[in-house]
């Protein structure tokens, strides 16, 4: 039986039979991903937290972290305490680290509701840091990343990640040598306020000057550096009046 | 000769040298230039690239005759998708890091003219067997280079395979760098692949010349 499969309702039968089936099929592979997905995710967020406070498996120029294995124990080793802060208060909450800081930055959009700030106490060789995650926009979509400060609020470690800057170029925003730039500045300038701008023409490539509140921007991607000065400037602000207390 | 006649070895030897996707026919370049830096992604792209372009000529392949021809490239389409759709949620569920690695590549199988090509080409015309070999033979055909780009790559770009230091320590100064040897970091960046392919292109040629074209 020859069947005319150029009819228009041929045509539109079969896109829509297609269609049906294709989802269906996308959809069970989705659910049943799904629970491993998630426990993935998991496990890098710990990593890169640990990361951010210098604990990894780095050499001279790489960037590693420490074993998916003994993530869980080196987390729950170093990490002494989590925060969520709203408004003044801040609360323990061993499950700040799963808090959505998408989610959150969605719903601070409205007026009345309260975000919720995670933040991560930590304890390395006698040194308590503190561990801000932030997230913001870079050129083609989202970046985020967690700082970690010491009581004076002086950065002690970084790490960035991105969902899909331009490689080479963007993309670099994860590697070390831009990373560690950031080990040394400071947030505030006196009592104010600054944050930490990636800068073109600052005249201090070697990042020598660590009370500038900038590090070297990276050649080619302006619009990447900016969102991540933007990131910086906008997420670490809200963090700012609890850091303070805890200067005094 | 049982399940493979000659027509069939064919099918699949073919692609590997003589009809190379990527040495002869040029395609699929873009992905084997970005993600060959390391040899255990070259191999996880080709892996995946086999995946989905044999299973995709089959379900082609077997719906050939019932797929309207005006929507027939849109048809393509959907089935590429949903087979990196797959790869790509198996990946993050069981290879993270390297999923991560591999990033917006997976979901560029998808534009990888190999796949649409040999669709086109191939699958609608010919039975589902025939089209499972021919989707093994290109896909592998394509995969050999890429693990051989990425062979040379990382040796010679960070001096290790699979993440093992094949020539000694760069920083301790074991190995081969004791005599003064330096990792070239150049290999890592993209151009060098494309130099490197253009050194097989140039080998294969001088050792099969009718693969020359004169013009």
């Amino acid at each position: 039986m020859a069947k005319n499969t150029d009819s228009n309702i041929y045509t539109v039968l079969f896109a829509s039979g297609m269609v049906l089936i294709v989802g269906t099929l996308l959809a069970f592979v989705a659910s049943s991903l799904k629970e491993k997905i998630t426990e993935n995710k998991r496990i890098e967020k710990q990593q890169n937290i640990l990361y951010a406070m210098g604990i990894n498996q780095n050499d001279e120029t790489s960037v590693e972290f420490v074993s998916k294995d003994i993530v869980g124990t080196e987390f729950s080793k170093y990490i002494t305490k989590q925060l969520v802060i709203t408004g003044n208060e801040a609360v323990e909450d061993p499950n700040a680290y799963l808090i959505d800081i998408k989610k959150e930055a969605e719903e601070a959009k409205n007026p009345n509701y309260k975000r919720r700030l995670p933040l991560f106490v930590g304890e390395k060789d006698g040194k308590t840091l503190y561990i801000v995650p932030v997230r913001g926009k870079g050129l083609w979509d989202a970046i985020w990343g967690y700082i970690a400060l010491d009581a004076q609020l002086v950065v002690q470690g970084v790490y960035f990640d991105h969902q899909g800057e331009t490689p080479g170029l963007g993309s670099n925003i994860k590697e070390r040598f831009f990373m560690d730039d950031f080990k040394g500045e400071r947030i505030l300038d006196g009592n104010t306020f600054k944050g930490i701008t990636a800068a073109k023409g600052n005249a201090d490539p070697k990042n020598m000057d660590k009370n500038d509140f900038e590090v070297d921007a990276i050649a080619g991607a302006t619009i990447t550096g900016d969102g991540l000065s933007a990131m910086l400037k906008k997420d670490l602000k809200m963090y700012v009046p609890y850091l303070k207390t805890l200067k005094q | 000769m049982g399940l493979l006649s000659k027509k069939d070895i064919k099918l699949i030897t073919d692609p590997l040298a003589d009809n190379n996707p990527i040495t002869i026919q040029v395609l699929g370049i873009c992905s084997a230039l970005a993600i060959t830096a390391e040899l255990k992604a070259s191999i996880v792209m080709a892996i995946s690239v086999i995946f989905v372009l044999a299973i995709g000529n089959v379900v082609i392949s077997l719906i050939r005759n019932i797929i309207p021809s005006k929507i027939r490239i849109i048809v393509q389409l959907v089935v590429v998708a949903t087979l990196v759709i797959i790869v790509d949620q198996v990946l993050k569920a069981f290879a993270y890091e390297l999923s991560k690695t591999l990033s917006v590549f997976v979901g560029l199988i998808i534009t990888n003219c190999i796949i649409m090509g040999r669709f086109e080409a191939f699958a609608l015309a010919n039975g589902p067997w025939k089209s499972f070999l021919d989707g093994i033979g290109n896909s592998a055909g394509y995969g050999i280079i890429l693990i051989i780009v990425g062979f040379f790559r990382e040796l010679l770009g960070s001096g290790t395979l699979l993440g093992f230091k094949v020539l000694g320590d760069a920083i301790e100064k074991t190995g081969v760098y004791a005599y003064g040897y330096e990792n070239n970091g150049f290999m890592l960046l993209a151009p060098m692949a494309l130099i490197t392919i253009g050194i097989i292109i140039w080998v294969q040629r001088s050792r099969n010349t009718s693969l020359i074209e004169h013009n």
